[in-house]
C-alpha cells in the first residue's frame, strides 16, 4: 500500500525541483507518444530541445527564442503578481489585444510623419490600452464583487471582436485593396519596434520583459507591497490584520498585469507581427498562464519557463517539418508539461509513503 | 595503411554520393494555416502536395507544417524551411502575405508561391482560383432548390474573396428564382467546427433550407443533416461523405496541376514570378458530382452553366448589375474586370445587410 502523507511544511526542495522533473517526465512520456506515432523518440526530443539551441541553424533560432519568449515572460510576470495574491486575471489575451490596438492606433494616427516621440507615445498607448481593459474586471470586482475570472475571460472575446472590427474598418490599410489589416508598421520607421542590434532578436519588448523580471523580483522581496501581495495569497485573514486594503491590491494587481499584457501586445504589433490583423492574437495571453505556473510564480522561474515554452514552440515547428510529426502531437506534448507540473506539485505538500499492511 | 586509405576513399565516395542525391532532390515546402485533416482548405492543399510527391517520386522531397498562425510564427516556419534547403515554398493562406515577402527578401534563391494574396516579387509568385465561378453554379442550384426562398450563407471573413462569392451566388440564384433571399452570418473564422455549426443552426432556424458556406469544416453539413430537408454544398473539398443529402454538390479546389507545374518549372529552371488566377476552365476549380437529390433539369441547367464558364463563353459577372446602394456597376453585356473583382468590397443590389466594417 502506498499512502500520501501531508507534510507539516511544504517541501522547499520539491518546490524547486518539480519544474525540472516535469520537463524530464514530459520528455519521457512525450518520447513514448512519438514512438507510438512511428517516429524515433530520441530524434524527436532532440529536434525539439536541441536543434533550436545548438543545431545547424541555431544562429537563426536563438534570436527567435527571444522573440517568442519575450511576450510570454512579460505577460506572465504581470499575471504572477495577481496569482500570488489570489487575484485571477485570465483575460491577458484580451488586454494584449487592446494594448496592440491602442498602441498601433496611436502610431497610425501620426502616419506618415516621422518623429522620435511617436514610438514612446505608442508604448504609453499600449500600456494604457491593456490597463484600461483590465480595469473593467477590477472595478467590477471592487464595486460589485463580480468574479474577475469570468469577467476578464469574457472580455477576451469582446476584444477579439473589436480587433476584427479595427482590421476591417478604422485601422484598415487604405492602400490594401480592400483586404483587412492595417498598414505594416515595419515599413513605418518611427513606429517600428525594430531589432536593437540586427540579427539578435533583441527588440524593446525583450528589454521590457527583462526589466519587468527585475522589478517584480525587487517588488516581491524588498517592498512592502510585495509583502502584502504574498501575505494576501498565503494568509488572507492575517493580511487583513496587517492592514492590507483588498480593493487597492485588486486594482494594483489587475492593473499591472493588464498594463504588461498591453505592452506585450504593442511590442508585438509594432515589431515581429507588424500589423493589426483579424488573427493578430495567437494565444500568448493564455500560454502565459502556463508559463507563470511553470515558473512557480517566481520572476526568475518565469524567465526560465518562458524560455522553455518558446523552445517547445520553435522546436515543435522544426519537428513538424523535419520529422513529419503532426501539430496535434506537439500540442499534446506541451499539454503534458503543465499536466506533469501540476501532478508533481502534489509532492511539494505531500510525501509518498509505503504504509505497512494492517489487518483490518 | 592500405585499409585506412581504402576506407577513407570509400567514405569520401559515399559522402559525395549522398551529396549528389541531396542535390538532385528538389525540396518543396508547404505552410498550412489549418490542420491537414480539416476536410476543406488545408486538406486540398495537402492533396496537392501528395500529388507532387506522386508525380516526381524520388526526385522531390516535400515537407509541411500545419496549424501555423499568420504573423511572426509563419515567418519563422518559412525561414526554417528555407534554411533546411527548400527550393520552393508554397504559403497557403492570405495572412502569410507580408511574412512571405519578408522571408523571400532574405532568400533570393528560394522560390515562393503565395496563395490568394497580391504582393509579388522576383522570387514570389501569387496564385488563386476563381472560386466565384463555382459559386455561380451553386447559386443556380440553390435558387432552384429552395422552397422557403431563404438561402443561408456562412461567411468567413469579409474580404473581397468571400464577398465575391456571395455576390456571384446571389446573382445566379436570383436569376432562376426572383423571390430568393440571402441571410448571411459572418463567423470570423476559416475553421472552427463549433462556431460553424452554430451559424448553420441559426440560419436553419431562420428558415433557410439551403446552406452555403465559405468556411472549411464539415460541421455545417452535419448540422444540416441533423435538421433534415436542408441542402448544403461541399466547400474547398468534395465532402462527399455527406451526399447525396444534405450535400448536393461542391466546389473543389484542385491545386495539384498547379503545384506539379510549378515544381516542374523549378526543376528545369524555367520558373519565373507569375500571377495566376484560374477557374473552372483550367481545372483549378472543380464542381463536385451533383447528387440525385437534385432534379434532372436543374442538374442539366447547372452543368450547362459550368460548361459556359469553362469555355469562357459566359462570365459570372455579366451586366446589367447594380450595386447594393443603387449605383450602376456593369452595363448591359459588360463583364467585370479582374481589378474590380480582386478588391470587391460591395454587395450587388438585392442583398440585405452590410458588409461588416
Amino acid at each position: 500500500m502506498i499512502v500520501l502523507e501531508k507534510r507539516p511544511q511544504p517541501s522547499q526542495a520539491w518546490s524547486m525541483a518539480t519544474p525540472a522533473v516535469a520537463v524530464l517526465a514530459t520528455m519521457v512520456f512525450g518520447g513514448v507518444l512519438f514512438a507510438a506515432l512511428g517516429k524515433n523518440p530520441i530524434e524527436a526530443i532532440q529536434t525539439i530541445f536541441w536543434e533550436p539551441l545548438f543545431g545547424e541553424h541555431a544562429s537563426y533560432y536563438r534570436p527567435q527564442l527571444l522573440i517568442k519568449g519575450a511576450p510570454l515572460v512579460l505577460i506572465a510576470i504581470g499575471l504572477s503578481l495577481g496569482f500570488k495574491a489570489g487575484i485571477w486575471n485570465i483575460g491577458a489575451e484580451g488586454q494584449y489585444i487592446m494594448g496592440a490596438i491602442v498602441g498601433a492606433g496611436v502610431g497610425l494616427a501620426f502616419y506618415p510623419l516621422e518623429a522620435w516621440y511617436i514610438f514612446p507615445l505608442m508604448i504609453m498607448g499600449g500600456a494604457l490600452g491593456g490597463w484600461f481593459w483590465a480595469m473593467i474586471p477590477a472595478l467590477l470586482k471592487v464595486k460589485f464583487g463580480t468574479n474577475e475570472i469570468l469577467v476578464s475571460l469574457m472580455l477576451v472575446y469582446v476584444a477579439e471582436q473589436l480587433l476584427a472590427s479595427m482590421s476591417l474598418g478604422l485601422l484598415k490599410n487604405p492602400q490594401g485593396y480592400g483586404f483587412p489589416g492595417s498598414r505594416n508598421l515595419q515599413s513605418y520607421d518611427s513606429a517600428h519596434n525594430a531589432e536593437l542590434f540586427a540579427g539578435t532578436g533583441m527588440h524593446w519588448g525583450v528589454v521590457a520583459a527583462l526589466i519587468a523580471v527585475i522589478f517584480a523580483y525587487v517588488l516581491l522581496n524588498r517592498h512592502m507591497l510585495g509583502f502584502h501581495i504574498r501575505l494576501t495569497g498565503e494568509a488572507p485573514r492575517a493580511a487583513k490584520f496587517a492592514g492590507v486594503h483588498p480593493s487597492r491590491l485588486i486594482l494594483f494587481c489587475l492593473g499591472t498585469s493588464g498594463m504588461l499584457a498591453g505592452l506585450a501586445g504593442l511590442f508585438e504589433v509594432a515589431g515581429p507581427a507588424g500589423q493589426i490583423t483579424i488573427d493578430f492574437n495567437v494565444g500568448y495571453g493564455f500560454t502565459a498562464i502556463i508559463v507563470a505556473f511553470l515558473g512557480r510564480l517566481h520572476p526568475v522561474g518565469i524567465l526560465l519557463a518562458g524560455g522553455v515554452m518558446a523552445l517547445t514552440y520553435i522546436g515543435g515547428d522544426i519537428a513538424q517539418s523535419k520529422l513529419g510529426l503532426p501539430a496535434s502531437a506537439i500540442q499534446v506534448f506541451q499539454g503534458m508539461l503543465l499536466f506533469f507540473l501540476l501532478a508533481l506539485d502534489l509532492l511539494t505538500n505531500y510525501r509518498i509513503r509505503a504504509a505497512r499492511k494492517e489487518v483490518a | 595503411m592500405k585499409l585506412t586509405s581504402l576506407l577513407a576513399t570509400a567514405a569520401l565516395g559515399l559522402g559525395l554520393a549522398t551529396a549528389a542525391v541531396a542535390e538532385d532532390k528538389t525540396k518543396v515546402g508547404f505552410v498550412y494555416v489549418g490542420p491537414v485533416g480539416d476536410g476543406g482548405w488545408t486538406y486540398e492543399h495537402n492533396k496537392g502536395r501528395l500529388a507532387v510527391e506522386k508525380e516526381f517520386g524520388d526526385k522531390v522531397e516535400t515537407v509541411f507544417v500545419e496549424n501555423v498562425a499568420e504573423g511572426p510564427d509563419s515567418e519563422r516556419v518559412m525561414t526554417q524551411m528555407a534554411l533546411d534547403g527548400a527550393d520552393l515554398i508554397f504559403t497557403t493562406s492570405f495572412g502569410y502575405m507580408d511574412p512571405t515577402i519578408n522571408v523571400a527578401k532574405k532568400f533570393p534563391n528560394v522560390k515562393f508561391e503565395h496563395a490568394t494574396g497580391y504582393k509579388q516579387a522576383d522570387n514570389v509568385s501569387v496564385y488563386s482560383a476563381r472560386f466565384y465561378e463555382g459559386r455561380a453554379v451553386q447559386g443556380t442550384i440553390a435558387g432552384r432548390m429552395t422552397k422557403s426562398n431563404i438561402v443561408g450563407y456562412i461567411g468567413s471573413f469579409p474580404i473581397p474573396e468571400v464577398v465575391r462569392g456571395i455576390n456571384s451566388a446571389y446573382i445566379h440564384a436570383k436569376k432562376v428564382n426572383p423571390d430568393v433571399q440571402f441571410k448571411i452570418i459572418w463567423a470570423f473564422t476559416w475553421f472552427d467546427p463549433a462556431k460553424e455549426a452554430d451559424a448553420a443552426k441559426v440560419l436553419i432556424e431562420q428558415g433557410a433550407d439551403v446552406i452555403l458556406q465559405h468556411t472549411d469544416s464539415t460541421a455545417p453539413q452535419a448540422a444540416a443533416q441533423a435538421a433534415g430537408n436542408v441542402i448544403t454544398f461541399g466547400q474547398a473539398s468534395d465532402m462527399s461523405e455527406y451526399g447525396p443529402m444534405p450535400r448536393v454538390s461542391s466546389i473543389i479546389d484542385d491545386w495539384a496541376p498547379y503545384y506539379i507545374a510549378r515544381t516542374a518549372a523549378v526543376m528545369d529552371g524555367s520558373w519565373t514570378s507569375t500571377s495566376t488566377w484560374d477557374g473552372i476552365g483550367a481545372g483549378m476549380v472543380g464542381i463536385g458530382e451533383i447528387s440525385d437529390a437534385v432534379p434532372a433539369d436543374v442538374k442539366k441547367e447547372a452543368l450547362a452553366l459550368k460548361a459556359a464558364l469553362a469555355d469562357g463563353s459566359y462570365h459570372a459577372f455579366t451586366g446589367p448589375i447594380t450595386k447594393q446602394d443603387g449605383s450602376a456597376w456593369l452595363g448591359d453585356g459588360e463583364t467585370a474586370d479582374d481589378g474590380t473583382l480582386a478588391g470587391m468590397n460591395f454587395y450587388v443590389e438585392g442583398i440585405e445587410g452590410d458588409i461588416p466594417q
